[in-house]
């Protein structure tokens, strides 16, 4: 055989092994079901949801999303779901920006700071508040939380009330997006501090003992090391939250006023909204048409979700170039 | 003349003794080697230098450390100034992952608030006395996880040598390198001792006749916690050691 002969390249072969053994061929095929499953499954969701709400699409049009007027007894009716959408995304940030650093810092605390016994312990605790189901968080909300947080929403406006955000025009501070956005946090807390616990707990020590040997202080190798190198893990838990928060329908319904106004900001305002709630509160006397609109609105709203969640794993996945 | 020293010192993890009354001087600009089988306490006995028992719930200490006539364990003490003297290289490489080549060189700086007029400079010079710089200078921005174990390791060093400590603690800091890159290492260790305290574990008898002018022995027996069978010159300890178990030690009849 001469030289040239040998230069093209030999065929590529496959490296993927197929199973052999029985108990790996099923355990194959049960791993690939379940995986497509739930892929039709959603998009049998999708398409019923689709199909019924296609009415209300066609007859609002692009105004069925960003229009802010709401009113069933004119003919036509005016379907517009603005005030809700931006209601439900406004609360999510929020619950979100007040949760984040709570989870953070208990998750921190069960796994660096508290010993063996009182650190399971505030976790079952942690986790007991996760299975607490929204309706008690809720009644929990409107009986005990609403008059105290109501009480921190005056005192916020007396001091700060000169930011537009702390503006309030009547004196009424219950019922408000900011009082929503606490019982969200309270709910979603428990989801990413436990999440958030689980990577801080699986960390490499090694790395945290190289970053004081080389003479950090705690938080500085908080800051610089655990953070980081958890960062990844804990927006996946925030992303769980985001959609229960999101998606949240009763715990909101008791202590926010459901309002077909826009309100951007204002969050001490009396004024909110929620797509999850207001399809709660009107499903029960809708017409057909009406339905059709509640219908479009989850559409959207499970499409905004769709959308958070694909951008957070896009922000990942260019935060942490070093995880390929 | 000795600014380091060890002064009965007693380790126990929970209810287990591992470490007991160890007496031991470093002194000044000059290499320790720390010997004995797997499990006697080596490691254990390194972290009592830069306190780094401090993450392990359940460890306890008796005795005392000495750094320049003050005992580290002093309540009045800051950890992280005594760890700031005391630099540490460990046994698995352990560089930060999310950090690029040159940021773990720079990241012991970042984490102690400190600055630097010459980062560049900074990293060049330490890269190159832990002789990992010619591999690395074209792709400092890489992440260090991108490194192969070796690599790691020395970039640790790197790390560890950029904080300019005035002690180095390395624990088995070859054991994940080749038989070249160890020779390098060594010859670092050697150059370094010039105007730094070295404290090594090493598992390789060689390796601690090569770099260390003294050596100290450590043995646990059957159940018993680590203790000291020997300390002297490297010369005395390896050729005419005092206790026979030293002897059928460092000539692998045992462990
Ligand atoms: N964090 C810990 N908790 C409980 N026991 C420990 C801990 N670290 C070490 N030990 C025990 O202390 C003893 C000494 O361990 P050490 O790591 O110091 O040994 P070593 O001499 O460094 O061994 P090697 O040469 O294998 O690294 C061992 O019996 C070990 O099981
Ligand atoms: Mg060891």
């Amino acid at each position: 055989m001469s030289q040239n002969e040998t230069t093209a390249a030999p065929e590529r072969r496959s490296l993927r092994a197929k199973p052999f053994a029985k108990a790996d061929r099923i355990f194959y095929r049960v791993s690939t079901i379940a995986a497509n499953s739930s892929i039709v499954l959603v998009s049998l969701i999708l398409i019923f949801l689709g199909i019924r709400a296609w009415p209300a699409f066609e007859s609002q049009g692009i105004g069925f999303v960003f229009g802010s007027t709401w009113n069933t007894s004119v003919e036509p009716i005016v379907m517009q779901i603005g005030p809700m959408l931006w209601g439900s995304i406004l609360l999510s940030i929020l619950g979100v920006m007040l949760a984040v650093p709570m989870a953070i810092s208990i998750a921190y605390f069960i796994v660096f700071m508290a010993g063996k016994k009182l650190g399971s312990s505030v976790s079952v605790l942690v986790d007991l508040l996760a299975a607490l189901p929204s309706i008690v968080l809720g009644l929990w909300g409107l009986l005990v939380f609403s008059p105290v947080a109501a009480d921190w929403a005056k005192m916020l406006h007396d001091a700060l009330g000169f930011i537009p955000i702390f503006a309030n025009s009547g004196d009424n501070f219950l019922r408000s997006p900011f009082i929503a956005s606490w019982v969200v946090a309270v709910m979603i807390v428990p989801i990413i501090a436990s999440i958030t616990r689980e990577i801080f707990s699986q960390l490499d020590r090694e790395l945290i003992s190289a970053s004081l040997a080389l003479g950090a202080g705690r938080w500085s190798t908080f800051r610089r090391v655990i953070l980081p190198t958890a960062a990844g893990g804990i927006v996946g838990g925030v992303l769980l939250g985001l959609g229960r928060a999101l998606g949240e329908t009763v715990a909101i319904y008791f202590v926010l006023n459901l309002i077909f106004d826009i309100n951007i900001f204002n969050i001490l305002e009396p004024k909110g909204g929620s797509v999850a709630s207001m399809i709660m509160s009107k499903f029960g006397e809708a017409s057909t048409a009406e339905v059709s609109g509640l219908m479009a609105a989850g559409v959207v709203l499970f499409l905004v979700t769709l959308f958070v969640n694909m951008l957070a794993s896009y922000i990942v996945a260019k935060a942490q170039p070093w995880r390929k | 003349m000795a600014n380091l020293s060890a002064e009965n010192v007693n380790v126990w993890f929970g209810q287990r003794h591992v470490l007991k009354d160890v007496n031991l001087v470093f002194p000044k600009n000059e290499v320790t080697a720390l010997i004995g089988p797997s499990g006697c306490g080596k490691s254990t006995f390194i972290r009592t230098l830069n306190r780094m028992h401090e993450l392990i719930p359940g460890a306890g200490l008796a005795g005392k450390v000495v750094l320049d006539g003050r005992d580290i364990y002093d309540a009045g003490v800051d950890p992280v100034e005594v760890r700031l003297r005391v630099g540490m290289v460990f046994q698995k490489p352990n560089p930060f992952p999310t950090m690029s080549i040159k940021e773990n060189v720079l990241s012991g700086l970042k984490l102690s608030n400190r600055k630097t007029s010459d980062a560049d400079g900074l990293v060049e010079t330490a890269l190159r006395r832990a002789s990992i710089w010619n591999e690395v200078k074209d792709r400092l921005g890489d992440p260090a996880i991108s490194l192969s174990g070796g690599q790691q390791q020395r970039l640790c060093i790197a790390r560890s040598l950029a904080m300019e400590p005035e002690i180095l603690l390395m624990d088995e800091p070859c054991s994940a390198l080749d038989p070249g890159s160890t020779r390098r290492i060594e010859e670092t260790i050697l150059e370094l001792s010039e105007d730094m305290t070295i404290v090594i574990v090493t598992h390789n008898m060689q390796q601690a006749q090569r770099v260390s002018s003294r050596t100290a022995f450590f043995l646990a027996e059957d159940g018993n916690p680590g203790q000291v069978v020997e300390f002297g010159s490297t010369e005395q300890v390896f050729n005419q050691p005092i206790d026979l178990r030293t002897n059928d030690y460092v000539n692998g009849h045992f462990g």
